[in-house]
């Protein structure tokens, strides 16, 4: 057995590209000195540290000054999240029921200091509907966060369209804090609610029109979806490298500027003031040469293999593919196939040299089963699930033996269970 | 017994203890399709999919000698529910009744050289179904209520 093995679980991390690993190579032993330092090899590092941040901020079509660097997407999301919503004590946040824990967990804990937390479900194709949204918007409503793309089943929620209702509701709302008329667009209000909601427009000064901010956690979808800031809307945007062939352990954030930001991490003045630390010069290098390297011919490719394995796997009987079949990366394929746990079909394949992952239950710390694929399907199918993630390096040739072995895995599975 | 939470992962290729692995790729005593369900005569069934876990118990029990002739299984689940229905087979076989009646949880982990604690509770599920198949047993064939 002389055979490769095949690494399909990038949407857990990526392989760092060898373009990426040379671009920042020399600022750990070469340049390396604190961009903070004003002799001349400091201001070499501070000069790759802007010229990294104008890298980021083109590729989002945002300001270099928009753009915070970061320990990656889970802290990106815990600074937009539990940075922008210092300023309040309470407040209702719209979140999909399907976000990443990085979103779900600083959200959670603002729920337990008062704030009201709703948390949208999506359809059974695991879209979510941004007329649901709309539903939930209030005038005490600070912060709305959906992801781009969801990690685990690959599923595309609108954006754009999300980003639009909410703008059309602030401008309403600032319309009516203007008029002092209590008619608020997206509330059906009887009379006694009608006042109680003049009393919440006094409490809302002009400056607060920019409310409800809108966040997007866009790690999985950097690498395949349009990413600018301007035409989706989005007042915040989490990327992060780990995901798209640079290192662990960076990321960044996009914030839109008026947004006022507490910072998380407390000391020196770095990241205007938004995130302190000597700033990690190597990976951020690594992050934005991993930006310029994305490429939409890779995407395609990416697409055909995925495609493939949707219709070869999708023949296997009882096989159920979880989330929209169109409006979905083309990196992020998820299956259910009935009487096939998903923690043995991992182990199993992996013992065949293949890498995925599951949304089962006994693969995870918690022994809960996937929130995202409970969200849509039943426990059964949760227990039952196999995440597939691609990336340009994988081939079509690797997707044929693996659609081969996972095959041969489910049969010897099903002997056992059913 | 040897708790693989802690232990030193140093060339560990497996999640699992060596044992865990053997029997979750080398299953002992599997229910084969073809095999005729009116040879045994007790039977048992726990767990459920929504939870993750299910287990399917058959026993062939020597009336005589009260003795498990046969033990077979299909097990959905993960690989420490796998491997501890196909360690309890082995276990169980050659036993009587009323010995096999004791085996534990812990006697199933510690045969599998120890199992990781979150996964005790959820996954040993192999003793209660032995339990429940030896209850239908002297059920239907002893008459015992």
């Amino acid at each position: 057995m002389a055979q490769q093995n095949i690494y399909f679980d990038n949407a857990s991390t990526t392989r760092v590209d060898d373009r990426v690993m040379r671009a920042l190579a020399p600022y750990f032993t070469k340049i390396y000195c604190n961009p903070s330092n004003i002799y001349s090899s400091g201001l070499k590092t501070r000069a790759a540290v802007e010229k990294s941040r104008q890298v980021v901020a083109r590729f989002l079509g945002a300001k270099p000054a928009q753009i915070v660097f970061t320990s990656g997407g889970t802290e990106s999301n815990n600074l937009a999240i539990l940075g922008s919503m210092a300023k309040f004590k309470k407040g209702r946040i719209i979140i999909s029921a399907i976000e990443h824990p990085s979103v779900l967990k600083p959200v959670e804990r603002l729920g337990r200091r008062g704030f009201e937390i709703i948390k949208i479900k999506p359809g059974r194709d695991g879209v979510v509907s941004a007329r649901e949204i709309a539903k939930h918007l209030t005038n005490n409503t600070v912060l709305v966060s959906i992801m781009y793309a969801n990690n685990e089943i690959g599923t595309v929620q609108p954006i754009a369209e999300i980003s639009r209702i909410i703008r059309n509701f602030r401008n309403s709302k600032h319309e009516a804090l203007n008029s002092k008329s209590p008619l608020l667009a997206g509330s059906r209000r009887n009379a006694g609610q009608a006042q109680h909601s003049q009393l919440e427009i006094k409490k809302f000064k002009l400056g607060e029109k920019a409310y409800p901010l809108f966040h997007t956690d866009a790690c999985q979808a950097t690498q395949y979806l349009p990413l600018d800031v301007q035409k989706l809307g989005v007042d915040m945007l989490t990327i992060n490298g780990s995901k798209i062939h640079a290192p662990k352990g960076v990321g960044a954030l996009y914030i839109k500027e008026g947004i006022a930001l507490e910072p998380l991490i407390l000391g020196g003045s770095q990241e205007m003031m938004k995130r302190a630390g000597t700033e990690n010069v190597p990976l951020i290098v690594g992050l934005a040469r991993a930006l310029e390297l994305i490429s939409n011919k890779a995407a395609h490719k990416t697409k055909k293999i995925s495609d493939y394995l949707i219709r070869e796997l999708g023949k296997i009987e009882g096989a159920q593919l979880n989330g929209s079949r169109h409006r979905r990366l083309p990196s992020i394929i998820n299956f259910s196939f009935n009487g096939v746990e998903g923690e043995s079909l991992v182990l199993r394949l992996d013992a065949r040299g293949i890498m995925t992952s599951t949304g089962s239950a006994c693969s995870s710390e918690s022994l809960e089963p996937s929130h995202v694929v409970r969200a849509i399907r039943d426990a059964e199918s949760a227990h039952s699930s196999l995440r597939i993630s691609l990336s340009r390096y994988n081939t079509m040739s690797e997707a044929r033996r693996a659609v081969k072995i996972i095959k041969e895995e489910i049969i010897k599975l099903r002997r056992m269970s059913q | 017994m040897k708790d693989y939470d802690v232990v030193d992962i140093k060339g560990k290729k497996f999640l699992y203890s060596p044992q865990v692995e053997d029997h979750f790729f080398n299953p002992r005593n599997v229910l084969d399709d073809k095999t005729d369900l009116g040879q045994f005569n007790a039977s048992a069934e726990i767990g459920a999919p929504a939870c993750g876990d299910v287990m399917k118990v058959y026993l062939l029990i020597d009336p005589k000698t009260e003795k498990i002739l046969d033990f077979r299984w299909k097990t959905f689940g993960c690989a420490s529910a796998i491997a501890s229905t196909s360690v309890l087979s082995e276990m169980a076989i050659g036993k009587t009744i009323d010995k096999a009646y004791n085996i534990s949880a812990q006697d199933i982990t510690k045969a599998l050289g120890g199992l990781p604690q979150k996964k005790i509770h959820c996954s040993v599920l192999g003793d209660q179904a032995l339990r429940r198949a030896i209850d239908d047993y002297k059920k239907h064939y002893l008459g015992v209520k």
